[in-house]
């Protein structure tokens, strides 16, 4: 054997045993590169993940920012009964608020020129606001009362740095230079500030013609729903079906039917279960269009494999012995699982459920098919009406807001990105701390 | 009456039905637990079991049924004559049932009385205080529509009022004979364990129902599409165009260009998620410090947490005008708009790392350390052990990854209605837009145009392909996974 070599190759240069030889040193290169590829791998993962962030958090914050002119004048009893005596009521009312703004602008030293129609451009029809509110409040009548008035969404974006002077093209009859200048004076005054966007929020999707106002927070509610009927349906559902694979299901063809049932829904494309939403839930059992109850029913159904796989996990991780001894002492097999293996079991099982409600949070594909979409979502008026009543989704109605052209619309969808992951981040945080926490390692 | 008063009756008469069963057995001993066959809340939950278990199943079958049965009769009764040229029932059924249901609101609104509902005509201005009420009817209401309807609510209400009377009884008749049969000797225990049980394997058997019901949305509508659309045309088309009148017609509705984008923008995908998720799988599992690893991996994990419409957006919002600044017209002059399979892809890419990456990492761990120590004894370097060695010896598990992302690619829907663009082509240029069989599912689904009409029912017949690939990948791919886990266990 030790033979099986000699004279068969040149004999080995001598080189000393401290210093490498050629090959010595490719392979050495090449081991260097092997983990350099590793590292590179990592850190485009890192970056791509640095990008997302970067790119959601710099295009979603504005959306949480508004320009505002406040305002504060006193509209008197006659004043209010001369307005409302003549034909152009609102023309009245903004003649009111130009007065005033003016009489503030004068206070603080500025002048400048504007007149009916750039107040229009700059802040919408106020006439109507402001008559709606003296209407609505009548005991302010002869009071000093504040107005915030939310500005145009070209000004607003114009404070953001979104928008300039460059995108106005001749004939732009929503905006105009003069217009900004006239902004900027306002803001010298302190009439005009950014102030933080509640109405973001809290309020609901407008048309397109209104864009500065859409708030998503009725699809926040409808995504709550949603995650009612998830989290009621699936838990027991999941739960149910993983006690009995795991503890009491024979090994027959039965069970294996529905293992790889479980383990093929589990791969199947989301858009699929829309399908289903869209056929069985809708045109086959006539509920109706975009009700959080049937997209609750959908989600369900998608998260159920999810729920059942953690579940059965967690049912596996608690001892035998646990089992055997509750068994030993005249429990039944029923009461051994109830009483002592599901509670131990429990701290996992709520782990995999929030993970598997966050996932159906975010999934947006099946909410299209069941026609979460395309119309104005509103506050529902009762409980029941929320789930039953159409509404949208966190999710679809990003979708929506992405698909519309007006670059107001693109930044409202960023920013309901940023609320949709603080949701994401905080279940997961949740998830953690709960296992932390509660999970016993045996 | 909602169904959920009708619930709370239900769960209400389990509860007292807990008592008096529970109180019914501990008094058939004179009032000592101890000499009972079982625990004293066994019997309780006896007879509440008796009580829920056949009045909610009742009430799941009759909500199910009723539905469908009423849409059979009064259907049977619409006269063949009544159909109008370019409709069909199923069209005027949905008028019906939308008259129906807007009639019910109305008298839940309190704008009309019942009595009124009843007596409504088709002429006048019912149709437009439907539309107040928020029900718009496409057309003007038709006699036999209303008459259809009114029958239809007729029908509705004497079923609804019946289901109340038969879940009630069901719900009646549990309690007493399971409150009739407590008593000391009675085996609650055994029966009570028996019915959680059969409780359990109908929870285990929705993933069955789920499968049932896919499939039979999928099947039903696609053979509908079949019979209103040349099989042939469909599966060997290569033009995809669809008329938008929603009256048949001139639709081309090729599947060839939409698979062709889909597997393009896939392959772009995996060309960016393979080498990344690999490397950084074979890093994070052999060379990587704990301390390293410990947060390399959530950190790769939180790209997989992040929801597909954030994708889509980065993709169409972030990514596409990034790549149009880098090819556009100012450039090299490839790439017109921001929509893009390049686009699509590269951002899908990103989305599959973490997917490959913790894949091949349970991959690349399983392989026997044995095998490792071997190689180094031969004096292999670790980056030569690592190819030569663990990696060939993960291969098929790794094939089966790669399996698995792809089906994820195939069947994603967001990223590419966001962000791949509209146009059905066949090309082989990256920077161009082309669609896929997801984002035409949702356009087609999503449309004006009605249920029965070959443009939307096209959309079963891609959803049933696209289940067919992506399950035949998955069942592919595990099998190899699985067959490769046993070499080594």
């Amino acid at each position: 054997m030790t033979d099986a070599t000699h004279g068969m190759s040149e004999p080995r240069q001598k080189t000393s045993l401290t210093a490498a030889d050629a090959r010595t040193a490719a392979r050495n290169r090449a081991e260097k590169r092997f983990q350099y590829y590793g590292i590179a791998a990592i850190i485009a993962g890192g970056v791509f993940l640095v990008l997302l962030l970067t790119a959601i958090l710099s295009n979603g914050i504005p959306a949480f920012q508004r320009a505002t002119v406040n305002i504060e004048f006193t509209l008197t009893q006659e004043q209010f009964d001369e307005a409302e005596g003549t034909m152009l009521k609102t023309k009245v009312y903004t003649g009111f608020f130009i007065d005033a703004l003016t009489a503030q602008l004068t206070e603080s030293g500025i002048e400048t020129e504007f007149d009916n129609k750039r107040i229009e451009r700059l802040l919408g029809k106020v006439g109507g606001t402001i008559r709606a509110h003296y209407r609505e409040n009548p005991q302010d009548i002869g009071q000093p009362t504040r107005f915030e008035l939310p500005a145009s969404s070209r000004v607003d974006r114009y404070f953001k740095g979104t928008f300039d002077r460059s995108g106005i093209g001749d004939g732009n009859r929503f905006i105009m230079p003069g217009d900004l200048d006239f902004a900027d004076d306002l803001r010298a005054a302190g009439i005009l500030t950014q102030s933080f966007d509640w109405n973001f929020i809290t309020g609901v999707d407008t048309g397109v013609d209104n864009a500065g106002q859409a708030g998503i927070g009725a699809s926040v509610l409808g995504s709550f729903m949603m995650m009612i009927v998830v989290l009621v349906l699936s838990l027991p559902i999941g739960v149910a079906a993983s006690i009995y694979l795991e503890e009491f299901a024979p090994k027959n063809r039965f069970t294996d039917l529905i293992e790889v049932n479980i383990s093929n829904l589990a791969a199947v494309p989301s858009i699929v279960f829309g399908i289903l939403g869209l056929a069985v839930f809708i045109q086959f059992m006539g509920l109706s269009q975009s009700a959080p109850l049937v997209g609750g029913l959908v989600l369900t159904l998608m998260t159920l494999p999810t729920i059942i796989i953690s579940t059965r996990a967690s049912l596996k991780a608690v001892p035998p012995s646990i089992r055997e001894a509750a068994l030993g002492i005249g429990a039944s097999k029923m009461q051994a699982v109830f009483h002592h293996v599901l509670p131990l079991a429990m701290p996992g099982i709520l782990t995999g459920t929030i993970i598997g409600l966050a996932q159906a949070l975010g999934e947006t594909a099946p909410l299209l098919l069941i026609g979460m979409v395309g119309f104005v979502a509103r506050y529902p008026e009762t409980f029941l009406q929320g789930f039953e009543g159409p509404n949208s989704a966190m999710p679809a109605q990003i979708y929506n807001w992405a698909s519309r052209s007006d670059a107001v619309f693109t930044e409202k969808a960023w920013g309901g990105i940023i609320i949709l992951l603080i949701f994401l981040l905080s279940m997961n945080i949740l998830a953690i701390i709960l296992r932390r926490r509660f999970e016993r390692r045996w | 009456m909602p169904v959920y008063w009708l619930i709370l009756i239900v769960l209400g008469l389990a509860a007292i039905g807990y008592v008096a069963g529970r109180g019914r057995a501990i008094a058939s001993n004179g009032g000592d637990p101890r000499g009972l066959h079982s625990l004293p809340s066994f019997y309780g939950h006896n007879v509440a079991l008796s009580v829920m278990t056949p009045a909610f199943g009742l009430l799941i079958v009759w909500l199910i049924a009723q539905p469908i049965l009423i849409d059979l009769s009064v259907s049977a009764d619409i006269p063949d004559s009544a159909i109008a040229e370019g409709q069909n029932r199923s069209l005027v059924m949905s008028d019906v049932r939308r008259l129906a249901d807007g009639l019910d609101l109305m008298v839940q609104d309190g704008t009309i009385t019942e009595a009124d509902a009843q007596s409504a005509t088709a002429d006048g201005d019912l149709r437009d205080r439907l539309a107040d009420v928020g029900v718009a009817l496409g057309s003007d209401i038709q006699a036999y529509v209303l008459d259809a309807a009114q029958t239809y609510r007729g029908m509705a209400s004497t079923g609804s009022l019946f289901m109340w009377g038969a879940v009630l009884l069901a719900a009646i008749a549990g309690f007493g004979i399971s409150y009739a049969k407590t008593n000391k000797d009675f085996r609650a225990r055994n029966t009570v364990e028996q019915g959680i049980t059969v409780l359990l394997i109908g929870a285990a058997c929705i993933a069955i129902l789920t499968t049932i019901g896919i499939l039979f949305s999928l099947i039903a509508n696609t053979f509908e599409f079949f019979r209103l659309y040349n099989i042939t045309d469909f599966f060997f088309g290569t033009v995809w165009n669809p008329s938008f009148s929603g009256r048949g017609g001139a639709s081309e509705l090729g599947i060839l260009p939409l698979l062709w984008g889909t597997f393009y923008i896939s392959l772009v995908a995996l060309l960016v998620a393979v080498p990344i998720g690999l490397f950084a799988a074979i890093y994070l599992s052999e060379y990587a410090t704990p301390r390293v690893r410990s947060i390399a991996k959530p950190m790769l994990e939180v790209l997989a947490g992040i929801p597909t419409i954030v994708y889509g957006l980065f993709a169409l919002l972030t990514v596409g005008p990034f790549l149009v600044s880098v090819f556009g017209k100012d450039t090299v002059g490839w790439m017109s708009g921001g929509t893009a399979v390049i686009t699509a892809g590269l951002v899908m890419g990103v989305m599959l790392i973490p997917f490959v990456s913790s894949l091949s990492d349970d991959i690349i761990n399983a392989v026997p350390q044995a095998m490792r120590d071997g190689s180094y004894g031969l004096g292999a370097t670790q980056s030569e052990t690592i190819r030569q060695v663990v990696l060939p010896a993960a291969l098929p598990g790794i094939v089966g990854a790669i399996l698995l992302a792809a089906s994820r690619a195939i069947g994603e829907t967001m990223i590419v209605v966001l962000g791949a663009g509209a146009a059905a082509k066949l090309s082989l240029n990256p920077f161009e837009a082309m669609t896929t069989v997801t984002a035409k599912i949702v356009s087609q689904l999503t449309g004006d145009s009605d249920f029965a009409s070959p443009e939307a029912l096209v959309a079963f017949a891609l959803g049933t392909t696209l289940f067919v690939i992506t399950l035949g990948l998955n069942v592919f791919a595990l099998y190899i996974v699985r067959k490769y886990r046993e070499q080594y266990e």
